[in-house]
């Protein structure tokens, strides 16, 4: 696979250092003279200097070949949406990956449909809230695409749904529970199966149906 | 007609004082409470403090309301988000963008974006200063001292 890394800061220099040591073909651009200069001596001519959002600077580093996949880890969101831009639909790269440095200009890449994204700020607050014994319902996995995400629950003694079968429960339309973990095993419930406290919950659900599911399942 | 300015630098002020002259209700966007300054001391339009790719700066200036946005913000990539902003997801068919880089005005503009490049002007002006002195060589004044 050939894959251009745009920005080579901590984040670019490891991701194409990682895909070269597995076999792939990398170039990794950075604008700042003294990051190249080190970068050079470890990625030779496959490290290019310059700005990754001119069109010059990306056609020097390949992008009209296209590579198979476009990274965008530079340090700007606004960069980093150009350059996904620019790479899809100038030079019709299949598949870009960008990086949100401020987790406010999410809405910015799903409007440019610039996906997927990653962003630290978000990773960190998802494991905070894991550890925050407040958030009873607790985000694992969005797939924003498909408009559908995975929360995990956890059922106690004062749950309402502890002790009732899942047919029993009024789930909300638009979602789904797809494993329950009972002393250190997961199993794949049916409508038969009986929820318990200390149940470890795993749901598929419609973003905006959190509230609803609450309910039924933990509301005291 | 109500026009929104993001980027009240030296273009962007002079846009904005342009369009007042002309009858708009205009609010200027700058992250720098000092670029008030360049609209001039009888400002009586609109001016947010802000970034404009915060989307509540927008809607504080009334991009809700706008018939018109020009983006000229000093970043090229910042103003291609903002203007597309505007755009998409406000729904303002007259967003008008400054790109300084042709390459990116160009492009974004088969994008459908309106773009407006002074560099590309500045090139064509220039080129065709150089040409139109060719044309009538200056002379040397034929030994006078």
């Amino acid at each position: 696979m050939f894959v251009l890394v745009a920005g080579g800061g901590k984040v670019g220099s490891n991701v194409a250092r990682t895909l070269r040591r597995i076999g792939h073909e990398v170039t990794i651009i950075e604008q700042r003279s003294d990051r190249f200069t080190a970068l050079e001596e470890e990625f030779e001519h496959a490290a290019i200097v310059g700005d990754a959002t001119e069109i010059f600077v990306l056609e020097r580093a390949g992008i009209a070949r296209p590579p198979d996949l476009v990274v965008a880890v530079t340090g700007d969101d606004e960069d980093n949406m150009v350059i996904c831009q620019m790479a899809r639909e100038r030079y019709g790269v299949p598949k870009v990956i960008a990086r949100v440095n401020d987790p406010r200009n999410e809405p910015h890449f799903d409007l440019l449909g610039i996906s997927p994204t990653i962003s630290a700020t978000q990773m960190i607050m998802a494991l905070v809230e894991h550890e925050v014994p407040e958030h009873e319902l607790i985000h694992l996995l969005e797939l924003r695409k498909e408009n559908l995400e995975i929360v995990e629950v956890q059922i106690d003694k004062s749950s309402p749904s502890a002790g009732k079968r899942i047919a029993g429960l009024k789930l909300p339309s638009g979602s789904q529970l797809i494993s329950v973990m009972r002393e250190g095993r997961a199993e794949i419930p049916d409508s038969e199966t009986e929820l318990q406290p200390g149940d470890q919950v795993l749901a598929i659900l419609e973003p905006g149906k959190e509230d609803e599911l609450r309910q039924v399942l933990l509301k005291k | 007609m109500k026009a929104i300015v993001v980027g009240c630098g030296r273009v962007g002020s002079a846009v904005a004082k342009k369009l007042t002259k002309s009858g708009w209700d205009v609010t200027a966007i700058d992250e720098n409470e000092e670029a008030l300054a360049r609209l001039g001391e009888h400002w009586s339009g609109g001016f947010v403090v802000g970034h404009g790719m915060d989307v509540n700066v927008l809607r504080q200036a009334g991009i809700e309301e706008a018939d018109a946005v020009v983006v000229a913000t000093n970043g090229d990539n910042t103003n291609i988000v903002v203007g597309q902003v505007a755009q998409k997801r406000f729904g303002i068919e007259c967003t008008v963008v400054r790109i300084l880089d042709p390459a990116r005005a160009e492009l974004y503009a088969t994008l459908g974006l309106r773009t407006v490049s002074p560099t590309s002007t500045a090139i064509e002006v220039l080129t065709e200063s150089v040409k139109a002195c060719s044309v009538k060589p200056l002379r040397a004044p034929a030994a006078a001292s």
